[in-house]
């Protein structure tokens, strides 16, 4: 039992003096991927079918290799900070702290093996 | 973590059947009961009521259960006219006010449970302590730090119009309690009521205090919780619509730091 008063329980700690700058990367994220995949799907598709050495020369010209790398990278920036928000919503105590990180270190190791196989197709 | 089951001593038991009256228009009502006193679980209890004797809003049918059939039925209620916001609850699903909500927008049964995911008190009385003490945390007063003048603090027509949607809020906490952001982390997000009386002071001409009760937004629960669900605005009794003044809180926040 702790004898707080209504007041301090509904303050908390405080405002943390964030939060604005993930609402905005969110946004900004999810304007780019709106544009961003429409584009690689249609990349990817007509590709889809195709023998190995068309794929692979496919991916290793420059437009759809950076773009492929743009969407790797803030498709993944943007699932970290979604998943962290989601996880934020349902889970709590150390089992919280667990996802969010499980979350964030999933999203840089796929970033990483595709910027890997980009690497090794396009260069 | 979340429950996704109901602790055993909350699962809500069929409760008693109060005798049917006689008449052709005869109408069911199934009301949730809790008495923290009596040890036992929440039960559904069933009424009828002749409707030829009843007024037309839910209320009437509260108040004539309560009257003739079953005094031990426990609601608040005051102004009976969508004012006060004390006889909020959650009726057909929908979270509203019982004196403005006519019984013939009902389909079959009539079910009333008290707001959702609020502690209940007994009845259809939810535990508002928390709800009111977040209210009260966005300082819902004039905030100035100017000399007071002599008559009034002035304000343009087209500034005062800016309240106009906003200052209606009774605080039923209907909003808040449809929100399921709120249900999750109601101890942190302050909640679509909180939020709409927050917007109300922020975007007032006279208010001196803008950049501060902003500064007491800026957090990830406190504000950013809202995930535009929009709950908020289809079950406002009066109209309102909170997700819209918070979607004005983030873009405020947004012009403040980009």
């Amino acid at each position: 039992m702790r004898y707080l008063t209504d007041r301090k329980r509904a303050i908390g700690k405080g405002a943390s003096g964030t939060g604005t700058e993930h609402h905005w990367f969110m946004q900004v994220s999810a304007v780019g991927l709106a544009f961003m995949i429409p584009v690689w799907v249609y990349i990817f598709g007509s590709a889809l079918g195709k023998g190995h050495a068309d794929v692979v020369a496919t991916f290793a010209r420059p437009f759809p290799a950076i773009l492929t790398g743009l969407v790797v990278f803030v498709g993944m920036r943007h699932f970290a900070k979604g998943a962290q928000m989601m996880i934020e919503d349902y889970a709590r105590g150390s089992v919280k702290k667990g996802l969010i990180m499980l979350a964030i270190s999933i999203s840089y190791a796929v970033t990483a093996v595709a910027f890997y196989a980009l690497a090794k197709i396009a260069l | 973590m979340v429950q996704l089951t109901l602790p055993k001593n909350s699962k809500v038991r069929t409760g008693k059947t109060w005798p049917k009256p006689e008449g052709k228009n005869v109408r069911k009502f199934q009301i949730y009961r809790w008495n923290p006193d009596d040890g036992e679980n929440p039960r559904v209890d069933t009424y009828f009521i002749d409707m030829d004797k009843c007024g037309p809003m839910v209320l009437d049918a509260l108040i004539k259960i309560k009257n003739e059939i079953d005094p031990t039925l426990t609601f608040r209620r005051s102004c009976r006219e969508g004012i006060c916001g004390s006889c909020a609850m959650n009726i057909d699903g929908i979270n509203t006010l019982a004196c403005i909500y006519g019984l013939d927008e009902i389909k079959g049964d009539v079910r009333i449970y008290p707001l959702p995911h609020m502690p209940v008190i007994k009845d259809l009385i939810p535990d508002l302590t928390h709800f009111y003490a977040q209210h009260a945390s966005i300082m819902p007063w004039l905030e100035t730090k100017t000399n007071r003048p002599a008559k009034e603090w002035r304000q343009s027509i087209d500034d005062r119009k800016k309240l106009d949607g906003l200052y209606e809020c009774v605080m039923c906490a209907s909003c808040s309690t449809s929100c399921p952001s709120y249900w999750w982390n109601g101890d942190k997000y302050l909640g679509p009521a909180a939020l709409l009386h927050a917007y109300r002071w922020i975007i007032d001409s006279r208010d001196e205090a803008t950049g501060e009760r902003l500064d007491n937004l800026e957090d990830p629960f406190k504000l950013y919780r809202c995930h535009t669900i929009m709950n908020c605005a289809k079950t406002c009794p009066k109209g309102l619509n909170p997700a819209k003044a918070i979607a004005e809180i983030k873009k405020m926040m947004l012009e403040r730091a980009i």
